[in-house]
């Protein structure tokens, strides 16, 4: 059992929860995750880690709530445990295999859309740490979903732009990684974390610029291990798992059109699932068509 | 009567097949207290009992059944439990007629001693008289760490602390059993009952379990060795990365490896409806592969309401599986669609499956494994509807171990180098089961733990100068 040291919601929709998980917290590097399972009936539900502590043996997540699984999590209060907790997962991000000379060649640019912000926080704080300064668009839909500004601001440049115009600048995350650019901004590289959507638009506007964009990706999965294929990609024609080949791909190489309808298989069972969960059983069954009345 | 009742094995009772297409409950109920009796009067005792010798772990067989025709059960539970630190899973899952069972001589003319239901019935009896093994040795003082909680790390960490050693499994799931639980289906294999009751056992051995913890991940075998203090290790991590056919269509929706549709199903109970993980199993199936693995992807499907046909490229002969799971398969409904393999998979416009094409298949000439190879019958290509296919064409071991300790040597099917007693490249650092031979059986994988437990005694003795 895991120890729960702080639970909330964080802003809007997302939540954020502090953990105690030593051996995850003593080995994870930026770009990783962790699969999180609460009680016995519970799914394994994979969160990329926002922050981690070696010292005190903690590991931070952040995540929206968006199914029956992710909604029992958030429910969770300061003191309670969480039944298991596994990690680290996958691949550090290619960042942190670098040199702090191979670091210092780059321009690098992050971009956050949403609860995606957060797996952005430990690459820019690693930079951060390493001497190197780097810009990072935050965006969101309106000014109360930008998440983690102040803590992001304490390590790199901050822009931040939401759909709304309701705060920083008006539009999209690609609008403002142009606008960067003509404004005199440069980069050789470029993280993109966020709605798979999101992710393809970037890519396809980096690619204009020639930027080289890595992503994370967040496909169904079960083990986290490489045991069942249900993450497995289409990286420039290749079969990748996400898992343990990823998280983290070359943007430009990802078939986001697949990956998109991929995420979608579970879609009515999910749906279903939830409203059983949020409203009880109301569905009598009477349509003859689900086998709800058997 | 008698010389039938010599000739013809004591039938073991089983659930109705119609019944048990609808239930996940196990299907064989094995024998009560006077069929088992009555099944152990049948053995010859041979001089030189070959059933032994075809055992990998070596239980003494003619041993246990002397017991058992005697009605001393818990006498034939300790003969068992010298040899096999799992007998209710072994009773269960092993290919007996290839092995004990095929050796021995009754099956010559007639058939074979029913060692298998035999094991079964003492395991059974000893969980339901609160038997447990016992320990030979004190402490030792000494730690070994145990790499997996299948059948391999559990039969190795069951012989390390009956010799006194202070062993901490480390398992990736947050459940222990390996294989035992994400693999092979409750009717086949109760998970409480029988899988969970022998961790149990292996933990009142003294043996520690350490679940959500991946070497290679949380903690590295360096770490092991030099931080955590541990004079060895055995790695039993098994082979669990499933391998694809690389058709056209794999990426469709409604295209699952086994290991994905029975990790979700076992592991995670996904049939149970107080369970939360979902699994998408259509109304017509078709399951590609013919072992074990696809036998019970098949028959797990059936359970889950759908139609289901095995694929398989060779004939009937060739099958892989236990014969008892083709058996209990086709009974059940399962249609074998034998001599026949998949060329593409096809979908619709949302990329849902709905068709597999397939061609026939005749057998050539045989291959390195001996068996005849299958060739494509050009022309012969057709359709076959489905909403979903599942793909059991084996699993490769998990590549986390070998790539993040130096040092420790692979082949290049990624299955780590190991000598006859276990010991890998690395000093301390043991390996066995599928993680070393690549996909196998539950036995061979307990007969490496048994034989690695041998070796890392002896290793730690000579480190120590303990003679």
């Amino acid at each position: 059992m895991y120890k729960i040291l702080k639970a909330g919601n964080l802003a809007g929709p997302n939540y954020e929860m502090l953990v105690e998980a030593p051996r995850v917290a003593q080995r994870c590097l930026p770009g990783q995750f962790v699969i999180v399972k609460v009680g016995e009936e519970g799914e394994r539900i994979p969160l990329t880690i926002t922050d981690y502590d070696r010292e005190k043996g903690t590991i931070e997540l952040v995540y929206q709530p968006i199914g029956v699984s992710t909604s029992k999590l958030s429910q969770l209060h300061t003191g309670d445990r969480i039944t298991d907790f596994v990690g680290p997962l996958g691949q550090p991000s290619e960042l942190t295999r670098m040199s702090d000379e191979e670091l210092r060649t780059h321009k690098f640019v992050f971009i956050g859309g949403g609860v995606g912000t957060a797996p952005i926080y430990p690459q820019a704080k690693w930079l951060h740490e390493h001497g190197v300064q780097s810009d990072v668009i935050i965006g969101a839909k309106t000014k109360d979903l930008v998440i983690l500004e102040d803590r992001m601001k304490a390590v790199a440049n901050v822009f931040i732009t939401t759909d709304d115009g309701s705060y920083g600048r008006h539009g999209m995350v690609t609008k403002c990684l142009e606008d960067l650019i003509a404004e005199g901004h440069s980069y050789d590289y470029c993280v993109c974390i966020g709605p798979m959507i999101m992710m393809k638009f970037t890519c396809l506007t980096t690619k204009k610029y020639q930027i080289p964009t890595i992503v994370s990706m967040n496909p169904i999965m079960v083990d986290g291990t490489g045991m069942c294929g249900a993450c497995r990609l289409m990286v420039d024609g290749e079969v990748k798992f996400a898992c343990v080949d990823g998280p983290e791909f070359d943007g430009h190489k990802v078939d986001f059109d697949l990956a998109m309808k991929r995420q979608t298989l579970y879609r009515t069972q999910e749906g279903e699932a939830f409203l059983a969960w949020k409203e009880g059983k109301t569905h009598s069954g009477g349509c003859g068509q689900c086998g709800g009345d058997k | 009567m008698a010389e039938i009742r010599g000739l013809k094995r004591v039938p073991v009772r089983e659930q109705d097949p119609k019944v048990r297409a609808a239930n996940f409950e196990e299907v064989c109920l094995g024998y009560d207290e006077d069929e088992a009796v009555a099944e152990a009067e049948r053995c010859l005792h041979c001089k030189n009992p070959k059933c032994v010798a075809g055992c990998p772990v070596s239980i003494d067989i003619p041993g246990f059944i002397a017991a058992l025709k005697d009605r001393k059960f818990e006498e034939a539970y300790n003969v068992i439990s010298r040899s096999s630190s799992l007998p209710a899973v072994c009773g269960r899952v092993c290919p007996q007629e290839t092995q004990c069972e095929g050796k021995c001589i009754r099956g010559i003319k007639g058939d074979a001693v029913s060692i298998g239901k035999l094991e079964r019935f003492v395991a059974d009896w000893a969980k339901a008289h609160d038997k447990h093994m016992q320990c030979y040795r004190g402490r030792t003082g000494h730690k070994v760490a145990v790499i997996g909680s299948g059948p391999s790390g559990l039969t190795c960490a069951g012989d390390l602390a009956k010799q006194g050693y202070d062993v901490t499994i480390f398992e990736a799931l947050h459940r222990a059993g390996g294989v035992l639980v994400y693999g092979i289906p409750e009717f086949r294999l109760p998970k409480d009952r029988v899988v969970a009751r022998e961790v149990e056992n292996v933990q009142c051995l003294g043996v520690k379990l350490e679940t959500n913890v991946i070497i290679g991940r949380s903690v590295t075998i360096e770490d092991l060795l030099t931080k955590e203090g541990f004079d060895a290790v055995y790695i039993g991590s098994g082979a669990g990365l499933p391998m694809f056919m690389n058709i056209p269509g794999e990426q469709a929706k409604g295209v699952f490896s086994a290991n994905e549709f029975l990790t979700r199903n076992n592991l995670m109970k996904a049939y149970r409806d107080d369970y939360d993980t979902p699994i998408a199993c259509g109304k017509k199936v078709v399951v590609v592969g013919g072992g074990n693995v696809a036998m019970d992807a098949a028959r797990t499907a059936l359970r889950l309401g759908a139609e289901v046909h095995v694929v398989y490229r060779r004939s009937e002969a060739e099958l892989p599986a236990r014969k008892e799971e083709v058996h209990h398969a086709k009974e059940e409904g399962i249609q074998f669609d034998l001599l026949t393999n998949p060329v593409e998979i096809l979908a619709d416009e949302n990329d849902n499956v709905r068709g597999i094409r397939v061609i026939h298949m005749k057998l050539g000439e045989p291959d390195a494994s001996g068996r005849r190879r299958p060739v494509p019958v050009e022309g012969s290509e057709y359709e076959i509807a489905c909403d979903t296919v599942i793909m059991a064409l084996g699993t490769r071991p998990n590549p986390l171990i070998s790539s993040t300790t130096n040092g420790l040597e692979v082949n290049r099917k990624a299955c780590i180098v190991a000598d006859e007693g276990g010991a890998t490249s690395l000093p301390g650092v043991f390996a066995g089961g599928d993680a070393v031979t690549g996909a196998a059986t539950v036995i061979l994988a307990m007969g490496a733990g048994k034989t690695a437990a041998k070796s890392i005694d002896a290793y730690i003795r000579s480190k120590y100068g303990e003679s």
